[in-house]
């Protein structure tokens, strides 16, 4: 008997750890031969603790699971009142077009032979017959864009790295993922860790980098622990260290963990963090591209960035390029979350409209009330109104109305929600996460949540200084910490009027 | 003024173990921040001057490495870390009533101990947990779809 039970955090954290001992625990009590697979989740969190069970037909799910649930597994599996049904075959499933999380929840996460068996290998195998500047031509031609929420496209980035003339430069991968509402790196990491040092490696070979770093959050203890795993799997077989697949390039990587500072997610005060400096802004130029960590050229990379080029070069530029919509190419991986019925990660190509998202794939809200307001991409994403809901899901639909995508979290609200207070939520995170460098971000933010606190207790003058100090933080911060935190605040003045004239009525 | 309390011998003598694990490492500095707190709970005062030699950096730059980061604590918490998300996803399904629960049961505000010191209450922005907050986690151990309920079980175990 073969059994799936996710070791992803987010199913730890809705108890799938108790099931998998469960599961353990009645296997002994009847005696079974069982295989227990600790896998990625699938991405439908709502169902979570997911089990799967290994059928002829397929894999078999249920969820979401509780130990009670266990023994009745084993009885009659078709008549389980948590069946669901084939995994494959459910609606969140078929409707997605998974190229970077093709293997998460469905291969056993630190098994070379499972990953190569699912495609796994081949995409680093290809690069291997082609010179560097190859790979880094394909990397452009498939249109990848930067993950990380600036968009920036990658194989440009590459091509700067791969031209400067250096004696060591480095991958660094940009896992450190503070935005609310995101946790796909975080998926990746533990679902598929081997996807991502598969990319960097293929990165590494593309701009002759020899060395690579893992910056994550001390936020995510799974992950780390999979990815230390993963790289030691992968340097026994070979696949990282000084002759890579038996090739003349070497590459070797780490992980290093951050400690609790969002602005660390910021390229440069991500390389200075790893210096093991204060995470402060570096102002650019120059570029981490010609001199990053160490002074050296460096490509820094968020987490699903580096993990979408093994599929890109094993199935080839015009294969992922053909996904998406204008100059959005490829996929997405969706991650709804907050207030929503069916909330997980959903991977689609670019195009998708934010009503479709949020509707047709979430679900609407948990709560059962009206959708309120959406915020796409972070911290320093907009609010958007129902009303607003024909946005086709592209960097440059979103930019167009005054948002962004950022890192494709999607953080759902009911009608309870104060946009008000979400305005001044915005302003303390900055305060709170502000490196200090620049005075816009710094000042601005403190600012920003006494002015709002003003229009709170229903002073009319505020408004129009909120607006003033948003255009100094937008036009005069170093980085997009302070530069768009006026997005969250912004979009809610602007669409959500209402909540920030109630108390203004009330004064009158 | 009171002087800087000295390190015992049996943590001198870890320190420098770290310090020794650590050496040649690119950017050692956090990695051993991380390793002494993970050792002794916090990272104390009498340590800096020693990492700081160790790292041939000022006390100053190694104080202010070390205050930059929210995790790093200079004294040790309760036995018992209580994490909770104040983030965006969290807070639209009900984080800030269950951390106003948590204050009030608590007795204490975020980056507090409890006079008895068994729970410290930390913000957290952010546990990757969104589609399924309120979110919190307790000694390292994550917990999803938190509630008063749920908190009061966690509160009482740890008691
Ligand atoms: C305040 C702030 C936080 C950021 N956090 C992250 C992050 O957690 N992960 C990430 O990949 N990029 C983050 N970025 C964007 C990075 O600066 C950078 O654009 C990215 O790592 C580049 O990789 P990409 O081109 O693959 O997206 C952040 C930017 C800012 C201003
Ligand atoms: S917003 Fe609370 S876990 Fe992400």
């Amino acid at each position: 008997m073969k059994l799936y039970v996710p070791l992803d955090s987010a199913a730890v954290a809705l108890g799938a750890d108790d099931v998998a001992a469960a599961i353990r625990a009645e296997a002994d009590r009847r005696g079974l031969d069982l295989t227990l697979v600790r896998n990625g989740s699938r991405g439908m969190v709502w169902l979570e603790p997911l089990v799967e069970l290994e059928t002829d037909a397929g894999r078999m799910a249920f969820g979401p699971m509780t130990p009670a649930d266990v023994p009745a597994l084993f009885d009659n599996p078709e008549g389980h009142t948590r069946a669901l049904g084939l995994t494959e075959a459910l609606p969140w499933m078929a409707r997605q077009t998974r190229l970077t999380f093709a293997r998460v929840g469905v291969t056993d996460p630190l098994s070379l032979a499972d990953y190569e068996a699912h495609g796994g290998l081949r995409g680093l195998k290809r690069a291997l017959t082609m010179t560097p500047a190859q790979v880094v031509q394909e990397v452009t031609e498939s249109g990848l864009r930067g993950r990380g929420g600036a968009g920036f496209p990658t194989g440009i980035k590459w091509k700067t790295v791969h031209d400067a003339p250096a004696a060591q430069k480095y991958i660094v991968c940009n896992a450190d993922e503070g935005d609310s509402a995101t946790f796909a790196d975080r998926m990746l990491m533990e679902g598929d860790p081997l996807t991502l040092i598969e990319g960097m490696a293929i990165a590494g070979i593309a701009v002759g980098a020899t060395r690579g770093y893992v910056y994550t959050r001390s936020e995510y203890p799974v992950a780390i622990e999979m990815m230390r795993q993963a790289i030691a799997v992968a340097r026994a077989a070979g696949v990282l260290g000084a002759r890579v697949l038996g090739s003349d390039h070497a590459f070797d990587m780490e992980v290093r963990v951050g400690a609790g500072a969002y602005v660390c997610g910021e390229e440069t005060s991500l390389l200075n963090s790893l210096e093991g400096k204060r995470g402060v802004v570096r102002a650019k130029p120059p570029l981490p591209a010609l001199q990053g960590f160490m002074g050296q050229p460096t490509v820094v990379n968020n987490v699903i960035s580096l993990a979408s080029v093994p599929v890109i070069l094993d199935k080839g530029a015009a294969f992922y390029q053909d996904f998406g919509l204008g100059r959005s190419r490829g996929t997405m991986a969706l991650q709804l979350a907050g207030n929503v019925k069916h909330g997980g990660l959903f991977e689609a190509a670019f195009g998708l409209s934010l009503g479709e998202i949020v509707n047709d794939i979430g679900g609407g809200t948990a709560s059962g009330r009206p959708v309120k307001a959406v915020q796409v991409g972070g911290p320093l994403g907009a609010w958007f109104p129902p009303a607003l809901f024909d946005t086709p899901f592209t960097y440059e639909d979103f930019a167009a109305k005054d948002g962004l995508i950022g890192h494709a979290g999607l953080t759902v609200a009911d009608d309870s929600l104060d946009m008000l207070a979400m305005a001044r939520f915005a302003m303390e995170f900055c305060a709170i996460e502000s490196c200090g460098k620049c005075t816009p971000c710094r000042i601005g933010a403190v600012r920003g949540v006494e002015t709002l606190d003003r229009v709170a207790a229903g002073d009319a003058s505020a408004l129009p200084l909120l607006t003033d100090l948003c255009n100094t933080m937008k036009a005069g911060s170093l980085c997009a910490l302070g530069g768009f935190t006026p997005y969250p605040v912004m979009s809610a003045v602007t669409h959500f009027p209402d909540d920030f004239a109630r108390a203004r009525e009330a004064a009158e | 003024m009171s002087a800087t309390p000295s390190l015992g011998a049996a943590q001198t003598q870890t320190l420098h173990e770290i310090l020794e694990a650590h050496r040649g490492m690119e950017g050692a500095l956090l990695p051993i921040l991380h390793a002494v707190q993970a050792a002794f709970g916090h990272v104390p005062e009498a340590a800096l001057p020693i990492i700081a030699q160790d790292q041939a950096i000022s006390r100053a730059e190694a104080h202010g490495v070390m205050s930059f980061y929210h995790d790093f604590r200079t004294e040790p918490a309760g036995r018992t870390v209580l994490k909770l998300c104040r983030a965006e996803a969290c807070q639209s399904v009900g984080a800030d009533a269950l951390a106003d629960h948590a204050r009030e049961k608590l007795g204490i505000d975020w980056h507090e101990t409890t006079a008895n010191g068994t729970v410290t209450l930390e913000p957290v922005f952010c546990l990757g947990l969104c589609a399924c907050g309120p979110a919190a986690m307790v000694n390292g151990k994550l917990v999803g779809r938190a509630d008063a309920a749920k908190l009061d079980a966690i509160l009482e175990e740890v008691r």
